[in-house]
């Protein structure tokens, strides 16, 4: 639950926003995942990086077209961040550690597993933002609601970037309590980009 | 006059009251992933301050000179991807042939900066505002800087919260986040 991190926080300000990011994220992996796949045998091992940002790149601004062309008020509160969608490290992981090792179909499976953990992540994220800091549940859809209680006093601090880190930190507490987990660390060991890393593998050399 | 009084305004917004990690929530991954250490904190915002610059540099003129013209604007996020990746890895072939020094010390951050969504950010921030050229380039110089205060500052942080004794849940990332959230918060008073 580490990657990725940047529009988990910045856009979740809201439940809707952070469901809407998810549902974008995840198109885009399954789509590049099966790409990827698909063309794993053709693309030189040499360059296989730039043609995964190629592939993941085209597949955003096919996203970000149909949304701007369909949903605009989801591209408009997304903003900046969808066009970074392309640089989201989850996606870039998945091709690197699946999609290129695996078939079409098994690659489409992991991409949609992923994605709707990205989302699911994003949504209870942007839930309890909302809730704290608005008052509101999915306000802009059909199932808006107001919680009564916060709908007076909301606590500003949770929809500034702010409560974003806090809101985070202390979900990702709460699931290490719940888990009993030793907390993980971020470092290089546990990175999962460390199989593309040089920073990694010339550490790993010098030991 | 008016040049200088804009320069100002970006320098503040940049540095300050829209910083990128604090309030615009970009680079978030180098910020918690490589500010453990004063130094290596130190190298990687000079290593995107610099990416930040040159970025922008390649892809202000070929959005404003390329794209345009040709009405295909939207292709700008494939543009700027590929634009960023080859100048990175340029960037490093020169720095390795020609600093050797300066290479041993910035050069292991370049990989990661190619999938950085701050460097990417800026390039796509300085063609959605009013700017000229020179205000584009002076404005990644700022957003770098602000990005290179804030990685010094938390990393001092950081490297007293390593030492003291906290609740085994909140060890790792959650104390981290906690930490970013309290120092997102006194840059908040900066707006206000």
């Amino acid at each position: 639950m580490l990657l990725g991190m940047c529009p988990a926080l910045a856009v979740t300000t809201t439940a809707a926003n952070g469901l809407g990011m998810g549902l974008a994220t995840m198109f885009v992996l399954i789509c590049s995942n099966v790409a990827i796949s698909l063309l794993k045998n053709i693309i030189p091992n040499q360059v296989r990086l730039p043609c995964y940002i190629i592939i993941i790149a085209g597949f955003v601004t096919f996203v970000k077209q149909m949304l701007e062309a369909f949903i605009p008020w989801l591209y408009d509160s997304l903003g900046l961040f969808l066009p970074l969608i392309a640089v989201n490290c989850i996606i870039f992981g998945r091709a690197e550690a699946f999609a290129s090792r695996n078939n079409p179909l098994k690659s489409a499976v992991d991409g949609a597993g992923m994605g709707i953990g990205f989302t699911l992540a994003l949504l209870i994220m942007g839930s309890v933002r909302e809730i704290l800091g608005s008052g509101t549940l999915m306000a802009g859809t059909a199932l808006a609601m107001d919680i009564p209680g916060f709908k007076d006093e909301p606590i500003i601090l949770f929809v500034l970037p702010a409560g974003g880190f806090l809101t985070y930190g202390l979900i990702i507490a709460v699931m290490n309590k719940i888990m009993k987990k030793p907390a993980r660390d971020i470092s290089c060991e546990t990175c999962p980009s460390k199989s593309v890393c040089k920073k990694y593998s010339d550490k790993q050399e010098s030991k | 006059m008016e040049i200088a009084q804009k320069m100002i305004v970006i320098l503040i917004a940049g540095v300050l009251t829209e910083n990128f990690i604090l309030s615009k929530f970009l680079g978030i991954c180098p910020f918690l992933g490589v500010s453990k250490k004063i130094s290596s904190s130190l190298g990687m915002g000079l290593a995107v301050m610099l990416t930040m610059v040159f970025a922008t540099i390649f892809t202000f003129p070929i959005y404003t000179l390329v794209l345009v013209p040709l009405k295909i604007e939207y292709m700008s996020t494939i543009t700027f991807v590929l634009i960023i990746a080859l100048f990175v890895q340029i960037m490093e072939m020169v720095m390795r042939k020609y600093i050797p020094p300066l290479y041993e010390s910035l050069g292991i951050f370049l990989p990661l900066i190619t999938t950085n969504c701050a460097v990417l950010g800026v390039a796509i921030l300085n063609i959605g505002g009013d700017f000229g050229f020179g205000l584009a380039i002076f404005n990644a110089f700022c957003a770098g800087l602000g990005f290179l205060i804030v990685m010094l500052l938390f990393s001092s942080i950081r490297e007293r919260v390593e030492q003291s004794d906290i609740p085994h849940a909140l060890k790792g990332t959650p104390i981290t986040l906690i930490a970013a959230a309290i120092m997102s918060l006194s840059f908040v008073g900066f707006t206000f």
